[in-house]
């Protein structure tokens, strides 16, 4: 099973090649609203992006108050 | 009119296939323009059946096929009317888009709705009166009504019902989540999932094949196999006005409108 520095990484990797920011840009604390300059519609296409890649249902509420990209592997982490 | 092109949709026919397009920033909200254009379009369906087999709605918005209803429209519009002018408003809105809703559902000819992106809401409650939803693999569908205080309002629940087992449903009408394509597909919503842009492709595909069947004996089974609700469609509009009334949904539309939160449509 992945741990969740694998995971963090894969989230990283796949927010960095879809919003097209460098991956040297991104690090497991950021904001990744702030950091991706995504909106709430954005914030969907990257749940469902997560969802397909890691293969997993997140709930939308799951998310909520979550921003770095720590907290939401650990989020997905624990639906794997 | 065999086409048409207003402030919130457009209709033509192509290859025997009626093609509703919802086109209205930001992402084909129903308020009383769409209202309008609707009710205009289900008054020209009688004679675009004529030389078509099947409709397909679609949106032409990148942000999705429909977030639902215009709440906006409907709190700035709520705040200049004392109460029961607000309710009878309401009311009479419900009972306009049911009539559209409706004859969406019981048209004679197969429907298809090709949605991508956001189908919040009162999008989701108009692909739900298709006969069949085709998905773009990045759709999402969701119910976020009880933030507000209120039920689905155009459909929803009793659609919903007709196609879901009662679990799926009431999960997604008590926690207001979202689902993906895959996952509502999986639970037997969504007939088919196709890679990010294709969906319109793909339900052209699909009502070209619905052509090649004698269309009365398709009829037929429509009537036979997907019955209209009409009582508890009548139950919904009754109780999403009596919920209405109450100060939750002011606080409800208040907080989404003039909310800046990342997921403003979570409670």
């Amino acid at each position: 099973m992945a741990t969740l520095q694998d995971t963090t990484d894969q989230i990283l990797e796949l927010a960095a090649a879809h919003f097209k920011v460098p991956r040297a840009q991104l690090s497991p604390d950021d904001d990744f609203f702030k950091k991706l300059g995504i909106n709430s519609l954005q914030a969907l296409d990257l749940l469902t992006r997560l969802e397909q890649h890691f293969h997993i249902e997140l709930p939308d509420y799951e998310l909520q108050g979550v921003s770095d990209f720590r907290t939401l592997a650990e989020r997905i982490q624990s639906r794997l | 009119m065999k086409t048409f092109r207003g402030e919130a949709l457009s209709w033509h026919i192509v290859d025997a296939t009626i093609e509703l397009v919802l086109d209205r920033a930001p992402c084909n909200e129903i308020g009383s323009v769409a209202l309008t254009e609707l009710e205009q379009f289900i008054a020209a369906l009688g004679a675009l059946e004529r030389d078509a087999h099947a409709l397909i709605i679609s949106s032409a918005r990148k942000e999705g096929f429909c977030a639902g209803a215009d709440l906006r429209e409907l709190y700035h519009r709520s705040l200049q009317l004392p109460s029961a002018a607000r309710l009878e408003g309401v009311r009479d809105f419900l009972e306009r888009i049911h009539r559209v809703m409706n004859a969406i559902d019981e048209a004679p000819l197969v429907t298809i709705a090709a949605v991508h992106g956001v189908t919040f809401g009162g999008g989701f409650e108009l692909a739900l009166t298709c006969d069949l939803i085709v998905a773009d693999k990045m759709a999402r569908f969701c119910f976020p009504e009880l933030r507000l205080g209120l039920i689905p309002g155009f459909g929803g629940i009793p659609r919903l019902k007709r196609d879901l087992g009662n679990a799926l449903v009431r999960d997604l009408l008590f926690t207001g989540r979202s689902i993906n394509a895959t996952k509502a597909q999986a639970a037997g919503l969504v007939s088919q999932v196709v890679a990010e842009g294709d969906a319109l492709r793909a339900a052209r595909a699909t009502a070209a094949q619905i052509g090649k069947f004698d269309r009365e004996t398709t009829k037929a089974a429509k009537r036979f196999i997907k019955p209209v609700p009409y009582q508890e469609l009548r139950q919904e509009i009754d109780i999403f006005c009596e919920l209405f009334t109450r100060p939750a949904v002011d606080a409800g539309l208040r907080k989404f409108v003039e909310s800046t939160d990342a997921l403003p449509y979570l409670p």
